[in-house]
C-alpha cells in the first residue's frame, strides 16, 4: 500500500471517513481538558499574574498557524511536482485555520502584551513576521477566489506558498535569529527537549497544543473533503455544459 | 470561577475572543460541507435522471 493511494478523492473521502470521529472526540478532550485546566486550575504567575492563562491559547495558536502553513507548503509541492489534485485542495482547505490560529496568536498576544510589556504592539521581529504571514495568508485565501480556473488557482497560489514560506520560518525563528525586541523565545524548545515552563503550567499547555494540532487535522480532512465535492459538482455542471 | 484580579478583562477577553473565531470557524466550515454534500447529491440526482 502506498500514501500516494490517497491521491485518489474516493480513497481519501473514504479514510477520512473512518479518521474524523477519532480525530474529532480526541480533539474536544485535549482542547477542553487543557484549557478548563489552565484556566480553572493553574496558579498566577509571580509576575504576570492571571494573564499567565492566556499562554494556553495563545501558544497553541501560534504553533498552528506556523504549522499550518507548512503543511501547506508540503501539499503545494506535491501539487507542483506531482499534480494531485486532493494536495492542491488540502492546501485550499488549510488555509482558513491557519489564516484563524493566526489571529488568535496575534489578538491573544496583544491583549497580553498591553499589561504586560505597555503596549498592544511592537514592531519587533517575531510580532511583524507573523503580521506578515497573516497578510500571506489573505493573499493566498483571496487568490485562490481570484482566479476562475482550479488548476492555475492551484499553480498561482503554490508559488504564492512557497515564497510565504519564508515568513513562516522567520516567525519561528525571528527571535534567535535578530535577538532583540520584545517577544522572549520559545519556552518549550522541541529540538532540546529543554523547557523555562514550569510543570504546573507545562501540563495543561501540552494538552492544549495537542489539542489545537488534532483540532487543525480534523478540520483540514472536513474541509478537503468539502473542496473535493465542490470541485466534483463544478465538474459535473461543466460536462453537463459542454454536452447541452 | 477563579480570581483573575485586575487582570481579568484581559483574560476573559482573550478567551472569549478566542472562542468566538474557533467556534465560528467551525460552524462556517459545517456549514459549507453540508451544502457541498447537498449540492453534489442534487446535481448527481440530476444526472442520473
Amino acid at each position: 500500500m502506498s500514501l500516494w493511494e490517497y491521491a485518489n478523492p474516493v480513497k481519501f473521502l473514504g479514510l477520512s471517513a473512518r479518521v474524523q470521529p477519532f480525530l474529532w472526540a480526541a480533539a474536544t478532550i485535549c482542547v477542553v481538558v487543557g484549557l478548563i485546566w489552565g484556566f480553572f486550575a493553574t496558579p498566577d504567575d509571580y509576575r504576570q499574574g492571571s494573564t499567565v492563562k492566556i499562554i494556553y491559547l495563545h501558544v497553541p495558536a501560534a504553533l498552528m498557524a506556523i504549522n499550518a502553513w507548512f503543511m501547506m507548503l508540503v501539499a503545494s509541492l506535491i501539487w507542483l511536482i506531482r499534480r494531485h489534485h486532493v494536495s492542491a485542495l488540502a492546501a485550499k482547505a488549510a488555509a482558513p485555520v491557519g489564516i484563524t490560529m493566526t489571529l488568535i496568536a496575534l489578538v491573544t498576544g496583544a491583549i497580553w502584551g498591553q499589561p504586560m510589556w505597555g503596549t498592544w504592539w511592537a514592531w519587533d521581529p517575531r510580532l511583524t513576521s507573523f503580521l506578515i504571514l497573516f497578510l500571506f495568508y489573505l493573499g493566498y485565501i483571496a487568490l485562490w477566489e481570484a482566479v476562475e480556473d482550479p488548476d492555475t488557482a492551484a499553480d498561482l497560489t503554490s508559488v504564492l506558498c512557497l515564497v510565504g514560506s519564508v515568513f513562516a520560518v522567520l516567525s519561528r525563528y525571528a527571535v534567535k535569529f535578530w535577538n532583540q525586541g520584545l517577544h522572549q523565545g520559545t519556552s518549550v524548545p522541541m529540538a532540546t527537549g529543554g523547557r523555562t515552563v514550569s510543570d504546573v503550567f507545562f501540563y495543561p499547555l501540552a494538552i492544549s497544543m495537542v489539542g489545537f494540532g488534532l483540532l487543525f487535522l480534523a478540520l483540514v480532512l472536513y474541509r478537503t473533503g468539502t473542496e473535493i465535492r465542490l470541485r466534483r459538482a463544478r465538474a459535473l455542471l461543466a460536462r453537463r455544459k459542454r454536452e447541452m | 470561577m477563579p480570581d483573575l484580579g485586575k487582570y481579568a478583562a484581559e483574560v476573559l477577553g482573550a478567551y472569549g475572543l478566542s472562542l468566538f473565531l474557533i467556534a465560528g470557524l467551525i460552524v462556517l466550515s459545517l456549514r459549507k460541507g453540508r451544502r457541498a454534500r447537498a449540492e453534489l447529491a442534487r446535481i448527481e440526482a440530476n444526472k442520473d435522471a
